[in-house]
């Protein structure tokens, strides 16, 4: 497949595997202190799993894994509200596959689809739009998920319902941004990071700029990196490098898709149709400020929380569920107390356990060999 | 959300609601262009543009000279490499340090 | 033993109505010919002719073709029925077919139960049945038994089959998912991944179009190839839900071998792989209908690659792995790009990520 095989040329992450161990064996990194690297991207994160890109970097690295997974953040009130919103015998609810798993206080969106709910999955906002269209007696609500990435085709296929004057169709809005959250990561006491890979997708629609408070407040690197593995080792090392040379850049690795301005037409959409929340909350983070989105006024008709009363009530994570600490990348999944014992993949406490991106399932199913390595 | 697929714009759909069909190694979808077109990118060029796709839509055109870029440093990377062995290797056999 | 022929009296009842209701499962006249019409009439064959409660075989001439008696089951609930390969009748007697030839044995003879919805057309039916009859030629077996009911709307989804099978297996064929050793060879006869990605295009849901079909075909005679070139052939499985991995992780829990499996060697098809990118899912976790994962000693891999590449359902076979002595019941895979990662069991079901 085009720009995706030879990107995963194994030849070439020797050469980048050599060109990190070279590096690092210049730099005087202490033997119980690796420098750590975040990523704060989920889709980053199964990049690394599934391709083993953790195993082969030098133990003087240790990849951070961040919350940059919308799933694994969703508040266990919100998808109460899902639910209740799925229930109406109304309404068709489309959802994205990996949040109809998550667990809400009561059930999770799949649980409600076995009891009766008519809940389907759906691979784009305007698939749930077609339902809409195909279902005139229905009200069709699709889960906005997501970071920037996704607001602009949610914001997108709003727009399009307005043109076509459809009236059966609205959005549950849970859009969150990325810069609240890197911002709560490096203002976290517990946490000592040395640079980040930057998400590349996100940064597709809202350009390089917004991340330059790392560089000059922070004096951290940041790097925005591809998906494919060559993308995420070649980031590795240009954080590497400007650790070594004593630098705090923003640089953009993954050029050939993500424009340093963004993208106008997206960025256009995401204004005309969104206005920041106040606060938002998150899974394990608790409440951020200004993190989250809503509808404007001007398209209340295609806001779902204004169109039905949702129960909105704030429900705290499991006691034993240390999702928080995992997503700040404060303790690795297995250190988790209920790792693997009261919190698998088939009975998750935490949202980190459903979304095969979340850092628990990601370990779970991938990573055990690294973990039996250290265990050994 | 970041899983984002790079596929070929086979033909416009629907120019007044900027709807393409791409094409993936054979796989095909209908995809909103909306995000692509400007003034410089008319709809009716995009057939045959490479683009990154994303829940439907199309979201940004592929640069083939970055992706070009960024694998030649790698090979570059991966010739300095190959010579600096060759340097140490020669040494070796000599019996002797190379400068 | 001599036995009266028996010659059917009476001909065969037919369905003038075009769709199933109620009556047609109530036991009288209307039953008898819905399934004389579509079942009777697409099966026929001696054994079925009587129309008995029960199909009778001379027991010594079962005992010809082997030692011991292989017996299986499944139900198919496929949807939608019709698919690119495919529908819901090929599919039950393949993979009906497909459960006996695994063991080893050869498929001789099988009892097909359907559960029909009230307002499914006839027509439809007779398709599935004819369909079920081509196959079942083509598998050499015999349809010989049968029951059908009719649900409420509602009750069941259009339609549901319950296949069920006997067969015969050779002396001297000892296959076992526990008889694997370290050393041995993962052989796979072909492209995985086929079948599960066409159903799941087939639905519609994610209004994705590909030329991706499923390879849903009876293996009896790609099997007896196999193990006639490698009778030392230590297990075989048909990887269907749950796909490669889910079978792989089987063997090496049964034998408490490991097993790596090597990306770069699995054959997937490019368009399977794409819709796989696109919708973040593994192939290897999909569902196949016409492979085998096979495991072989070492001695034998050559022989057991020719005999299959030289039969039409084994062209693409290959290696894709080796049990070895590591980590007893852990799979793990060297990636194409040269790093290892874990190849676990599938929880639940998989579901397209978005991220």
């Amino acid at each position: 497949m085009k720009y995706l095989d030879e990107f995963r040329d194994s030849a070439k992450a020797r050469i980048l595997v050599t060109e990190i161990e070279a590096l690092v064996s210049t730099m005087d990194v202490p033997h119980d202190r690796p420098l750590h690297i975040m990523e704060v991207c989920g889709g980053h994160t199964h990049s690394i799993f599934r391709f083993g890109i953790e195993g082969m970097l030098p133990k003087q690295i240790e990849l951070v894994h961040g919350p940059g997974c919308p799933v694994c953040v969703l508040p266990m009130g919100r998808v109460d509200d899902c639910v209740s919103i799925a229930e109406r015998p109304e309404v068709i609810f489309a959802t994205f596959g990996d949040a109809m798993r998550v667990p809400g206080s009561r059930k999770s969106l799949m649980q409600a689809k076995a009891d009766g709910a008519d809940v389907r999955m759906v691979y784009s906002p305007l698939d749930a739009l077609a339902i809409a269209r195909n279902n005139p007696a229905r009200e069709v609500v699709f889960f906005g998920l997501g970071f920037e990435t996704t607001m602009p085709s949610t914001a997108l296929t709003i727009l399009q319902a307005e043109s076509e004057h459809v009236t059966n169709f609205s959005v549950f809005c849970n859009h969150i941004t990325i810069v609240p959250t890197i911002k709560a990561i490096l203002d976290s006491p517990d946490l000592k990071l040395d640079g980040f890979l930057g998400p590349g997708h996100v940064s597709m629609v809202i350009g390089t700029a917004p991340y330059e408070f790392i560089a000059n407040f922070y004096r951290k690197p940041m790097v925005v990196a591809g998906f494919e593995p060559l993308d995420i080792l070649q980031s590795i090392w240009m954080v590497l490098k400007q650790i070594k040379e004593g630098r705090a850049d923003v640089e953009n690795q993954y050029a050939r898709v993500v424009p340093d301005e963004g993208n106008a037409a997206a960025l256009h959409a995401v204004s005309r149709v969104y206005e920041l929340r106040e606060f938002f909350e998150w899974r394990g983070l608790g409440s951020i400020d200004h993190s989250g989105v809503k509808l404007r006024d001007e398209y209340a008709q295609f806001d779902a929380e204004r169109k039905f009363t949702i129960p909105n009530v704030k429900i705290a994570d499991p006691k034993s569920c240390q999702c928080g600490e995992v997503l700040k990348g404060v303790i690795k999944p297995w250190q988790c107390k209920v790792f693997g014992s009261a919190c698998t993949p088939e009975m998750p406490l935490g949202a980190l356990m459903v979304s095969s991106e979340g850092a628990c399932a990601a370990y779970y199913q991938y990573g055990g060999i690294k973990q039996h390595a250290a265990a050994e | 959300m970041c899983l984002g697929i790079p596929g070929c714009i086979v033909k416009i759909d629907d120019a007044a609601r900027m709807l393409a069909t791409v094409d993936v190694s054979g796989v095909r979808r209908q995809v909103n262009i909306a995000c692509i077109v400007d003034e410089e990118h008319p709809v009716s060029s995009c057939v045959g543009d490479w683009v990154l796709i994303h829940v439907g839509f199309a979201m940004s055109r592929i640069d083939e000279t970055e992706a070009a870029e960024t694998l030649k440093i790698l090979t570059e990377l991966g010739e300095a490499q190959a010579e600096l062995e060759a340097i140490h290797l020669s040494a070796a056999q000599q019996g002797g340090h190379a400068e | 033993m001599n036995i009266a022929p028996f010659i059917r009296s009476r001909p065969l009842g037919k369905v003038y109505v075009p769709t199933v209701t109620l009556s047609h499962g109530g036991g009288g006249k209307a039953m008898k010919d819905l399934i004389d019409d579509v079942f009777v009439e697409a099966f026929d064959n001696a054994a079925l002719a009587p129309l008995e409660d029960q199909a009778r075989f001379d027991l010594a001439e079962l005992a010809a073709h082997g030692d011991r008696l292989a017996f299986t089951t499944d139900s198919f609930v496929v949807d939608p029925l019709f698919f690119p390969g495919g529908d819901i009748g090929k599919l039950a007697v393949c993979g009906t077919i497909n459960d006996l030839a695994v063991g080893g044995a050869k498929p001789l003879y099988l009892s097909c139960a359907a559960i029909v919805e009230e307002g499914t057309t006839i027509d439809l039916l007779r398709q599935i049945a004819g369909s079920m009859a081509r196959t079942a030629k083509d598998g050499g077996v015999e349809i010989v038994t049968g029951d059908t009911k009719v649900v409420q709307r509602g009750a069941c989804d259009k339609l549901f089959l319950t296949t069920t099978g006997i067969g015969v297996i050779r002396e001297g064929v000892i296959l076992g998912a526990h008889l694997a050793r370290p050393g041995d060879v993962v052989l796979v006869n072909g492209l995985l991944g086929d079948h599960g990605a066409a159903i799941l295009c087939a639905r519609g849901d994610m209004a994705l179009e590909t030329p991706i079909e499923s390879d849903c075909a009876p293996l009896h005679g790609l099997i007896e190839t196999l193990l006639a070139a490698a009778p030392g052939v230590r297990f075989l499985r048909d990887p269907t839900r749950g796909g490669v991995a889910t079978v792989l992780n089987e063997i090496a829990d049964a034998s408490q071998v490991a097993i790596e499996i090597d990306e770069a060697a699995t054959p997937i098809r490019e368009e399977v792989k794409a819709f796989c990118e696109i919708l973040g899912l593994d192939p290897l976790y999909l569902a196949n209908e016409g492979k085998i994962v096979a495991i072989v000693p070492p001695e034998e891999v050559e022989a057991a690659l020719a005999a299959m590449r030289a039969h039409p359902l084994g062209t693409s076979a290959g290696a894709i792995g080796r049990a070895h002595a590591g980590e007893a019941g852990r799979v793990t895979m060297r990636t194409v790009f040269g790093g290892r990662r874990i190849v676990d069991m599938l929880v639940g079901e998989q579901l397209p990520r978005i991220c």
